[in-house]
C-alpha cells in the first residue's frame, strides 16, 4: 500500500510541472501583453516595467524563477493588474470562499447521492427506486450553469427567500444556492452508479450464498454489499471533483462570491498574467491531488490495484 | 457408400430447391432492438424535427439574428415579450434582437459544435485507440500513459486560456474541444481492440501476409463500429454542454453568431429585468436537444453493446 501511494505520488509531479510550463508557453507566445494598453507606453517605460517583473529574461529564466518560487516560497509573484497586491494575497482571498461552498456541495453530493442510488437499488422497482432514477435522468441536463439561473427565478424572484448572489462573509443564506447548483448535476449521477453497481453486487453469487445460510438483510448489505458496491462510486469521486472544480468558474461568477473562479476569468480577461498562473496552477494542483486520492482510496478498498 | 444415386440427387433436389434461410446480421438485430426503445425513436425524430425547424424556421420570421428592432431596444421588458403581432414570437433581448431567430441560429451553431468537435474526438481517439491497442506491448503502454497523463490536466482552464489567448473562433472551439475529448474514445476503443485481435480471422489476415495497418482499417475498425457509435451519440452532449459553459462565461463564439450556452448566458444575467422568455426559450431547446442525444445514446447501448442487457 504504502509503495503504491509513493508511486502515486510520484507520477503527480511530471503533470503539474507540463500543466506550469505548458500554462506559461501559452501567455507568452498569446499576441499582446498585460502592458499593451490604447496609448502606447514609450518605450523605455515599457522597458522599465518588464524588467521589474522579469519579462526581459529569456524564457527559461523566466519559468525557472517562477517555479523556484512557487517550490520554495510558495510565491506566485505580484499581481500584474492589481498593483498593490500578490498573486497569494488575491488567491488566499478566493480561495477560503470557493472552499466552503466547495466543500458543502461535495458532501451534498455523495452525502445525498451515494444513500439514495444504495437505497433505491435495495428497494428495486419501489416508488423510491423510480424517484431516484427520475432525478438522475432528469439532473443530466441540469448543470450547474442551468441550475443557477433557475433556482435565481424560483427562491429570488418568485419565492423572495434567498438573494441573488454575493456572499456576505459566508452566511448560510449565501451558500445554498451556489451548494444546490454545483451539486445536482453529481448528485444525480452518483446515485446512478451506485443504484446500478449495487444492483449488479445484489445479484451476485455470494450475495445469494449469504442469503442462503440465513443471515439477514441488513448485515449482507452492511457486511457483504456496500464495499464492492462503492467501488464505481469512488472511481467517480475524481471525476466528479474536477467537475465541481470547473462548475465552481461558473458559480463564482453567476452568483459574484467572489471566489478563485471570479479571479481566474478576470484575470483572463484582463491578462493579468500572473494572477492567471496562479489560479490555473492552483486549480490544476487541486485536480491532480484529489485524482490521487481518489485512486490511493480505490486502491485501498480494492486489492487487485493495490498490488498489481 | 450404400446410399443409391437417386436418394442422393433427392437429397440434392431437396437442399437446393428450399428456400434459403434468411438471416439476420448483428446489425438488423440492433435495429429492432432500437427501434423497440420507444424513448429513442421519438428522440430521433424530436431532433430530426429540430434540425430542420433551425434551418427553415428562420425563413419564417420576419427578423433575422443580427437585425435590432429599434422599437424595442432598451425597452424589451415591456415591449419585447413574445407575441405574433411584433414577428417576435419568442420575444426579443435588450438590444432589440429576436430571439425566435437567436435561439434557431444557436441551434444551429451547438449542434454544429457537438458535432464537428465529435468527430475530431472520433477520429483522434479511434485511430489512438486501435493502434495502441493492436500493435500493443511497450509501446501500448506508453500511449496508455500519455492518455492517463492527459486525462489528469484540467482541460477546462487550459480551454479558456486558449480563447483568450487566440481570441473566440469557431476553428479554436471544434479542435479545442475536439482535442480535450478524445481520450476517453482511446480507452474504450484501445480494450475493444485488444480483444478482438485474438480473434481467428485476425490471425487468418495476418498468416495471408496482411500488412498491420490495412488489417487496422479493414478488419479491426469495423467491428468497433458498434461500441464506437454508442461513445460518439455520448459525447454529442457532453461537448455542447461543454461548448455552452464556455459561452457562459462570455467565451466561445462571437457575436453576431450565438449558441444555445450564450444564449442561456443572456438570458440568465438579465432574469431580474423581467424578460424570462430570454432565458427560457433557449433553455428549453438546450433540454429537449440534450434529452434527445441521451436518450438516442441510451438505446444505441442497448441495442448495440449486448453486454449491458
Amino acid at each position: 500500500m504504502f509503495s503504491f501511494i509513493v508511486k502515486r505520488a510520484l507520477s503527480a509531479v511530471p503533470t503539474l510541472l507540463f500543466l506550469i510550463i505548458f500554462s506559461f508557453v501559452l501567455m507568452r507566445l498569446a499576441p499582446g501583453g498585460p502592458f499593451t494598453s490604447e496609448k502606447p507606453l514609450p518605450p523605455q517605460v515599457l522597458a522599465n516595467i518588464e524588467a521589474k517583473y522579469g519579462l526581459d529574461q529569456p524564457w527559461l529564466v523566466q519559468i525557472w524563477n517562477y517555479v523556484s518560487g512557487i517550490v520554495t516560497q510558495f510565491d506566485f509573484g505580484p499581481s500584474f493588474r492589481y498593483k498593490d497586491q500578490t498573486v497569494n494575497s488575491i488567491l488566499s482571498q478566493g480561495f477560503s470562499v470557493t472552499l466552503v461552498y466547495g466543500f458543502w456541495s461535495f458532501v451534498v453530493a455523495v452525502g445525498v447521492g451515494m444513500p439514495l442510488g444504495i437505497i433505491a437499488a435495495i428497494k428495486h422497482n419501489s416508488w423510491l427506486d423510480y424517484l431516484a432514477v427520475g432525478i438522475s435522468i432528469g439532473a443530466q441536463v441540469l448543470p450547474n450553469f442551468v441550475m443557477a439561473p433557475l433556482l435565481v427565478i424560483l427562491f429570488t424572484l418568485v419565492l423572495g427567500w434567498l438573494p441573488g448572489g454575493g456572499w456576505n462573509g459566508g452566511q448560510w443564506q449565501y451558500i445554498i444556492m451556489p451548494v444546490i447548483a454545483l451539486s445536482t448535476s453529481y448528485m444525480a449521477s452518483i446515485s446512478r452508479i451506485a443504484r446500478s453497481s449495487m444492483l449488479e453486487v445484489l445479484h451476485s453469487n455470494f450475495i445469494r450464498t449469504a442469503k442462503a445460510k440465513g443471515l439477514p438483510m441488513s448485515s449482507i448489505i452492511m457486511k457483504h454489499a456496500i464495499k464492492p458496491a462503492l467501488l464505481p462510486v469512488v472511481s467517480y469521486l475524481g471525476p466528479a471533483f474536477v467537475g465541481m472544480i470547473t462548475g465552481s468558474v461558473i458559480i463564482d461568477v453567476y452568483f459574484s462570491t467572489g471566489g478563485m473562479g471570479q479571479y481566474f476569468v478576470d484575470a483572463a480577461t484582463n491578462r493579468d498574467y500572473s494572477l492567471l498562473m496562479g489560479a490555473t496552477i492552483i486549480f490544476g494542483s487541486l485536480t491532480i491531488l484529489f485524482n490521487m486520492l481518489a485512486d490511493i482510496v480505490y486502491a485501498w478498498l480494492d486489492p487487485k490495484i493495490r498490488l498489481a | 457408400m450404400l446410399v443409391s444415386k437417386e436418394k442422393m440427387a433427392g437429397v440434392v433436389d431437396a437442399v437446393s430447391n428450399n428456400k434459403e434461410i434468411e438471416g439476420r446480421s448483428l446489425w438488423q438485430d440492433a435495429i429492432g432492438r432500437f427501434q423497440r426503445n420507444k424513448a429513442a425513436v421519438v428522440s430521433v425524430f424530436v431532433l430530426a424535427f429540430m434540425v430542420i425547424w433551425s434551418f427553415i424556421g428562420p425563413a419564417l420570421s420576419p427578423w433575422s439574428y443580427e437585425e435590432i428592432d429599434w422599437n424595442v431596444i432598451g425597452n424589451a421588458a415591456a415591449a419585447g415579450f413574445p407575441s405574433l403581432e411584433t414577428g417576435h414570437f419568442f420575444g426579443t433581448d435588450d438590444l432589440g434582437r429576436d430571439i425566435y431567430a437567436r435561439t434557431l441560429q444557436g441551434t444551429q451553431i451547438s449542434l454544429l459544435v457537438g458535432l464537428v468537435g465529435t468527430a475530431v474526438a472520433v477520429i483522434i481517439g479511434v485511430l489512438f485507440g486501435a493502434t495502441a491497442g493492436y500493435v500493443g506491448g511497450r509501446v501500448d503502454n506508453y500511449m496508455m500513459r500519455f492518455v492517463d497523463f492527459l486525462m489528469s490536466i484540467p482541460y477546462m482552464f487550459i480551454l479558456i486560456i486558449l480563447f483568450v489567448m487566440f481570441g473566440r473562433s469557431l476553428w479554436l472551439l471544434f479542435a479545442g474541444l475536439g482535442a480535450f475529448a478524445w481520450m476517453d474514445m482511446a480507452r474504450i476503443v484501445r480494450g475493444q481492440t485488444l480483444s478482438i485481435k485474438n480473434k481467428e480471422y485476425i490471425e487468418a489476415s495476418v498468416a495471408a501476409g496482411v500488412g498491420g495497418f490495412t488489417i487496422i482499417m479493414r478488419h479491426v475498425l469495423p467491428n468497433l463500429l458498434g461500441i464506437v457509435a454508442v461513445y460518439t451519440t455520448l459525447l454529442i452532449p457532453g461537448l455542447i454542454m461543454t461548448e455552452s459553459f464556455i459561452s457562459f462565461l462570455g467565451l466561445g463564439v462571437q457575436e453576431p453568431l450565438t449558441s444555445w450556452g450564450a444564449l442561456i448566458s443572456d438570458g440568465a444575467k438579465t432574469i431580474q429585468y423581467g424578460t424570462p422568455w430570454q432565458l427560457l426559450f433557449p433553455l428549453g431547446f438546450f433540454i429537449v436537444g440534450l434529452f434527445c442525444f441521451y436518450f438516442i445514446g441510451d438505446g444505441l447501448r442497448d441495442a448495440l453493446d449486448p453486454k449491458d442487457r
